[in-house]
């Protein structure tokens, strides 16, 4: 199996610091994984190494079958990067920018239409603008269309939604699902909104402590780190909230015992933030064995 | 097309792109034309004294030598500072992003900052020839000189930016030091006044740097031929000129940023 990330036993050392202390993930083409992590945990760490900008202190690193240390330039014109703050180009208009930076794809594929682009970023009104005149989710906009401009194979995106408003934060999610669904992009995405991360993700691998703690879908997760759900109902105008750890069995009995009173019923499995709190809670108390849901 | 090709032409244009928002962003303007304004002012105010041992315009001679004081200006400082306030706001970790993105991103700069220099060549040269009398500009020979005189301090100043812009570790510290030390410079490289009058010492150390020699060069392409009289030995030096800004280009240039894309 040819993996786009293939990623084996990486450590990241600063100093006496360790920052990342064996980590382990792969990643095919077209799939969508998201790095949780308090901060702190070696996200942006891990995504620099990926990036070919920083040097890793050891472990094994495959990105698009290349060592991203020594990814040449063929190999760059491959990976599409959004980084966390961009403040560069200021006096440019956005449109004049789009169309330079593409420019340097050329030579390896066709980059895209500058006018298509604006228009699936929602940045069309706004194209003839300078960069620096551009609002904080409007500047988002144009780093995540300057990190697709080359068409990558591989897209890294930290943080990409810092700063949006619900709108936006739809308009990017949309986004994401055309890159994937229509040219197989895989991306590596981090994150600090957990329902982001369940809505884009299919695979969600949390980093604590400098290591995965946890690696699988946002359902897999949930069901393996705790089966219990939360059931609420109400009768006779009373409310009622029940932790069960085998919900079926316990609506069923409820029905038996009480049938046609029983109102307004509702079961919630544990959210993903209940269970990305737990494990990152577990984890900083002493490490527990890494959670690995396996995939279907 | 050969891909590092492709992106030196990407480079060119993308230089021009820069030139144009410089001289049309009014802050960057008012800056060059601060600096262009005070240059002339102390020239017309010296414009009626004369060289000593000499009966030519003090103030032309300042004139011509403040071209070789504007190239270091704009290829070490301004390209210097460029670097590290770029670096600081990620447009060097953006080149480094995009396939030979940093070859398009320092031969841009290259474009941009060898426009401006030729903007305050072409503006203070103006100047000149309307108020100042004595300058050589009839020849064809003087403008062959100036050509290789400015070819070689593009290639001896503008790496050397481009390696102080490295260096510095934050936009804080770069451009108010570099500019002070360059006016230190300025001082023992004989551009307001003839080398020959200082301690011995001080002319040693002016002639290490690549200024005297631009101020040299300027002033063998622009001045009559017998002001050589007040230069160390009686003479324009072209092969010692030559040398020395080579010298400079090439160490430039082997310092010179690559693709380091590891920070």
């Amino acid at each position: 199996m040819n993996y786009v990330l293939d990623v084996r036993d990486l450590r990241m050392r600063y100093g006496r610091t360790d920052v990342l202390r064996g980590v382990s993930f792969t990643a095919r083409r077209g799939e969508v994984l998201t790095l949780l992590g308090p901060n702190g945990a070696g996200k942006t760490t891990t995504i620099e190494i990926l990036e070919g900008f920083r040097m890793r202190s050891a472990g094994g690193v495959s990105v698009l079958g290349t060592d991203p240390a020594h990814g040449g330039e063929a190999w760059r014109a491959r990976t599409g990067v959004v980084l966390q703050s961009w403040r560069d180009h200021a006096k440019w208009r956005v449109h004049e920018l789009l169309a330079h930076l593409g420019r340097y794809y050329l030579p390896y594929r066709r980059p895209w239409d500058v006018d298509d682009l604006l228009e699936t970023v929602g940045l069309t009104e706004h194209a003839h603008k300078r960069v620096r005149n551009l609002s904080g989710g409007q500047r988002r906009r144009l780093d995540v269309a300057i990190g697709i401009v080359g068409r990558p194979e591989l897209l890294f995106l930290d943080e990409p939604t810092a700063g949006f408003d619900p709108e936006a934060r739809r308009d990017f999610h949309d986004v994401v699902h055309r890159l994937t669904d229509r040219d197989e992009t895989t991306i590596l995405l981090t994150t600090h909104d957990l329902d982001e991360a369940e809505r884009l993700a299919d695979r969600i691998l949390i980093l604590a402590g400098g290591t995965i703690i946890a690696d699988g879908s946002a359902d897999e997760l949930s069901r393996a780190m705790s089966g219990q759900s939360e059931v609420r109902w109400s009768r006779d105008g009373q409310r009622f909230v029940h932790p069960a750890d085998d919900a079926t069995a316990f609506v069923r009995e409820l029905f038996r015992q009480y049938g046609g009173s029983i109102e307004d019923l509702e079961v919630r499995r544990a959210s993903l933030e209940d269970t990305y709190m737990a494990l990152v809670r577990q984890a900083e108390h002493g490490g527990p064995p890494r959670l690995t849901a396996v995939a279907a | 097309m050969n891909p590092a090709l492709a992106a030196a032409r990407t480079g060119v244009s993308r230089g021009r792109i820069e030139f144009k928002q410089t001289m049309t962003t009014p802050g960057d303007v008012i800056a060059i034309t601060i600096l262009m304004g005070g240059f002339i002012a102390a020239m017309i105010w010296t414009r009626h004294t004369h060289v000593p041992g000499t009966h030519f315009s003090l103030g032309t001679t300042m004139l011509v030598s403040v071209l070789g004081l504007n190239i270091v200006v704009y290829g070490v400082i301004t390209m210097g500072d460029l670097l590290v306030a770029e670096r600081e706001d990620g447009t060097l970790l953006r080149a480094k992003a995009i396939p030979n993105g940093m070859l398009g991103y320092l031969l841009g700069k290259v474009v941009n900052v060898s426009g401006q220099i030729a903007f305050a060549l072409a503006i203070t040269l103006l100047t000149g020839a309307f108020l100042f009398t004595g300058l050589a500009i009839g020849s064809p020979g003087s403008w062959l000189t100036l050509a290789w005189v400015l070819v070689l301090g593009l290639l001896a100043t503008l790496p050397l930016g481009a390696v102080l812009g490295s260096l510095f570790p934050s936009q804080r510290s770069a451009g108010g030091p570099m500019l002070l030390l360059l006016a230190g410079l300025a001082a023992i490289s004989g551009i307001f006044y003839p080398i020959t009058h200082l301690p011995v010492v001080l002319q040693w150390i002016g002639q290490v740097f690549p200024l005297y020699w631009l101020g040299l060069g300027m002033r063998s392409a622009l001045l009559p031929n017998a002001m050589a009289v007040v230069e160390v030995g009686h003479s324009w030096r072209h092969l010692a000129t030559f040398a020395v800004l080579s010298a400079w280009a090439v160490a430039g240039l082997a310092l010179a940023p690559g693709d380091e894309r590891q920070g």
